[in-house]
């Protein structure tokens, strides 16, 4: 075993709030990185994983200290070294490579001047060598057209290629450790394969070191050598993947590994008996964006000749990539987008085009719940406020009976009745997404369109809300559409799914089916959800043809 | 920031947190305020009487201010002025920032033509410059107290509109908007209980640079000799009667100056320190 090139020993972090307490947000980490290791450090949000990683930077966000112990660097300590002296290191030694590339690259400078900025600061090489070190990298990360890429602006690419790039930036300054912070959460699972490979092939030609901070155990699996399990800044389990897997000793991993499993819908018998009546009937719809030529067309039809059927009390989910209509289907059903063709059927009444042409009560009857809790709540009113209009516009609710249904409300979400003066900034993001799902509630409506609901929450908080959908629909009898890219999140709650690609229905499968879906992207969609097996990226083998036609990464 | 530790811990029971600045500049205001308010029972002399035999007289143990150009109470007019300079320009800025706002919400809201039209109404208003624009409407309908408020009102409409527009297109674009509007909300709630709260801190920066504006323009109109008329004067009407006294140093001409440049400065220090929420309430 060679010495190790990270060592962390006893680091701590605190932060201060606006009325100037003190928190330890990092409370005693040590850990070790060996040369060429990969270790993940993995927990939910607020967990202090971030702020680990950026400590290797010797950088702590904006109100936020590093008040004790050291972070030795390939023999340096990040910790007690000067600004400028970190600034020598850092691209160098140490880089990152961060969550959202999109976010990262600045718009209004080509890819290549990004890309090599950080070999023109240190002045590491002539822009020519840096130029062709570039190349040779997106040659490396399987980049399209590697020649030419660099020339192009960030828009100009896809998210995958993106963050394949941002990879590229923080390799050209030849580090020895690279810190990788969730790099792949916010991509579709098929570019999500494609990222991941070019990850894994990089780190382990050049002998790289990395931290890979995510909240994803499969992800994880696939690259990282050793993990590290996080909870309020204190590590719960460290060990090598396989033992971390396998024989998980913390409750809180056992959890984490829990809510990756998820249990698919068990649906009582009684619902058979019930005769079927449909809720939702969805014909040949056509919804697009975009003004309208004189043929009336939209300019961009994103989702084309949908036809689908909901039966009451029941639950369809939606999945597809990024891209493919999904949430257009269901703003369209909401009313948010007015429908081109076709027509949406609701308890066998025909719904209007658009919101505008409904009646108050059409539109209480069908809710939508947004990804974004952070957006989809207004910043500037409290909790109570947020449930209480939906009751006082719809039921005509107020004072006292107001006030009770808002704790019924609150209880129904197991959500404490003490947050209800609160403002969504005060909430974590598991309980603004219960707020945002107690407002749905609040219009007591029979069909709920949950859109991506899931996807912004970490794994073990989302498993607790998926639970929490169920049970509601036990006590209320309500139907869901459920709108997500993540299989798994559907698999739990779902009757029958939909797959869409591009607009269109590809194919429709029920759960029993589902280990066996026969349309070639629908075989691929599946295939790219990573499992747990740290194997699995390894022997998993795609057609390229097939991905190459499906897929726009 | 200088926060005195009684008000912090005053502060924060309140679930605020105001700071030494803010709290100096809204003490400043305040005392205008009440000068203002309660000015004919302050002041030594009458604001017409001319009690001093000499010109731009010094500061005295009778004269607190010196005297003017004609031998008046300078110390008396000030007092008198506040109530013409705060009176006049807060009603001003409160037209112009209701009503800018007000619009600028509902054309970010509505969209459409009714965007269109105002957007390009309220431009080709904003095109005429300020204070030709007070000349003209002055010439028209003389100078009285409620034109010279309409005028200032109407000349700074058109930047509140924008401004309030900018913002409210932000706010428009969230999902909490489309669900609300998705939930059947008509104009009215969208603009005032949903886009309202989210722009409130920003609309209030602007309107206390709004109110500086418009002491400053009510001063230059004044100084034109198009504002507040004899015996009467404000701030800046002060200033021009006495500008004659620059060269001697006379308090007559510096005191009003100061005047206007105390309240502007408080008004925009305040609004810079406005107290904050504080989110962190855990703590005791």
């Amino acid at each position: 075993m060679t010495r190790n090139l990270v060592e962390i020993r006893n680091l701590k972090v605190e932060a201060t709030t606006d009325s100037g307490r003190q928190i330890e947000i990092i409370k005693d980490v040590s850990l070790d990185i060996a040369e060429g290791e990969i270790v993940a450090l993995i927990g939910e949000s607020g967990s202090g994983k971030t702020t680990i990683a950026m400590t290797l930077l010797g950088y702590a966000r904006q109100g936020c200290r590093i008040t004790g112990g050291e972070v030795r660097v390939d023999g340096i300590d990040m910790v007690s070294l000067s600004e400028s002296e970190r600034s020598h290191l850092r691209g160098t030694t140490v880089a990152y490579v961060p969550q959202s590339a999109a976010a990262a690259f600045n718009p209004a400078i080509t890819i290549m001047d990004q890309v090599i900025e950080v070999a023109r600061i240190h002045g590491l090489m002539t822009a020519g060598e840096a130029r062709a070190k570039a190349i040779s990298l997106f040659r490396g990360l399987s980049l399209p057209e590697p020649e030419t890429i660099g020339s192009r602006y960030p828009h100009q690419v896809s998210g995958g290629q993106l963050q394949r790039l941002a990879a590229a930036m923080a390799l050209i300054g030849q580090p020895k450790i690279i810190i990788f912070d969730e790099p792949t959460t916010a991509l579709d699972v098929t570019t999500q394969v494609e990222v991941l490979r070019a990850f894994k092939a990089v780190t382990t030609q050049h002998q790289i070191a990395g931290v890979y901070v995510s909240h994803d155990l499969a992800v994880v699996a696939q690259i990282a050598d050793g993990i590290v399990v996080l909870r309020n800044g204190e590590i719960q389990e460290a060990g090598s993947t396989s033992k971390i897997l396998e024989d998980a000793r913390h409750p809180y991993t056992r959890e984490l590994l829990a809510a990756f499993r998820p249990k698919a819908q068990e649906r009582p018998p009684e619902s058979e008996e019930a005769t079927k009546q449909a809720l939702l009937l969805v014909n040949e719809l056509t919804v697009g964006y975009g003004s309208r030529a004189g043929s009336g067309e939209p300019l961009v039809s994103a989702v084309k000749s949908m036809s689908l059927r909901l039966d009451r009390g029941r639950n369809l989910g939606i999945i597809g990539e990024s891209g493919c209509g999904k949430s257009t289907l269901a703003r369209a059903i909401a009313g948010i987008l007015p429908t081109h063709a076709g027509d949406i059927m609701f308890n066998g009444l025909e719904l209007g085009r658009a919101g505008r042409s409904r009646t108050r009560d059409e539109l209480r009857q069908i809710q939508i719940v947004f990804q974004h809790a952070d957006t989809a709540l207004n910043p500037a009113k409290s909790v109570e406020d947020i449930l209480g209009r939906p009751l006082t516009f719809y039921h005509g609710m107020k004072g006292k009976a107001r006030d009770a249904r808002i704790g019924e409300l609150l209880d129904l979400v197991r959500l404490p009745k003490s947050i209800r003066h609160r403002r969504p900034g005060e909430l974590s993001g598991g309980q603004k997404q219960r707020v945002n799902f107690a407002r749905a509630l609040a219009a007591e409506p029979t069909l709920i369109l949950c859109d991506e609901i899931t996807s912004a929450l970490d794994t073990v908080v989302a498993a607790a809300v998926i639970q929490l959908l169920k049970d509601l629909q036990r006590e209320l009898g309500l139907s869901y559409i459920f709108i997500s890219h993540d299989l798994s999140v559907v698999q739990a709650i779902c009757d029958e799914i939909i797959v869409m690609h591009r607009g269109q229905k590809v194919e429709e499968i029920a759960p029993a089916r589902l280990k066996a879906p026969e349309h070639p992207y629908s075989r691929l969609l599946f295939s790219s959800v990573p499992k747990l097996d740290p194997a699995w990226l390894d022997t998993l083998h795609q057609d390229a043809e097939q991905v190459r036609t499906y897929c726009h990464n | 920031m200088t926060n005195s530790t009684l008000s912090d811990r005053r502060g924060i029971r309140l679930g605020y947190r105001a700071n030494l600045v803010g709290l100096s500049a809204l003490g400043v205001i305040f005392l205008w305020v009440v000068v203002a308010l309660f000015a004919p029972h302050m002041i030594p002399h009458s604001v017409g009487e001319i009690v001093d035999t000499d010109y731009f007289g010094p500061m005295s143990r009778d004269l607190w201010f010196g005297s003017d150009y004609l031998g008046r109470d300078i110390f008396s007019r000030i007092l008198m002025g506040a109530r013409y300079t705060l009176g006049i320009s807060l009603a001003a800025v409160s037209i112009a920032c209701f009503a800018g706002v007000a619009l600028g919400m509902t054309a970010a809201v509505a969209g459409g033509w009714l965007d269109t039209l105002l957007s390009r109404f309220l431009d080709a208003l904003n095109s005429i410059p300020s204070k030709l624009f007070g000349l003209v409407v002055v010439a028209a309908v003389g100078s009285s107290i409620p034109a010279l408020i309409g005028t200032l009102a109407v000349i700074y409409i058109p930047g509140a509109y924008r401004f309030a527009r900018a913002l409210s297109v932000n706010v428009n674009t969230m999902d909490f908007m489309v669900v609300a509007r998705i939930r059947g909300e008509r104009l009215p709630y969208l603009i005032a209980s949903e886009i309202l709260p989210n722009i409130l801190g920003p609309v209030l920066a602007d309107l206390g640079l709004r109110f500086v504006f418009i002491v400053l323009l009510l001063s230059g109109l004044s100084f034109l000799g198009l504002g507040v008329q004899p015996p009467y004067a404000d701030w800046g009407a002060l200033v021009r009667e006495n500008i004659g006294g620059l060269p001697f140093g006379a308090p007559a001409v510096i005191l009003p100056s100061l005047a206007i440049a105390s309240l502007t400065i408080s008004v925009n220090l305040l609004i810079d320190n406005l107290p904050t929420r504080i989110r962190d309430r855990s703590v005791e």
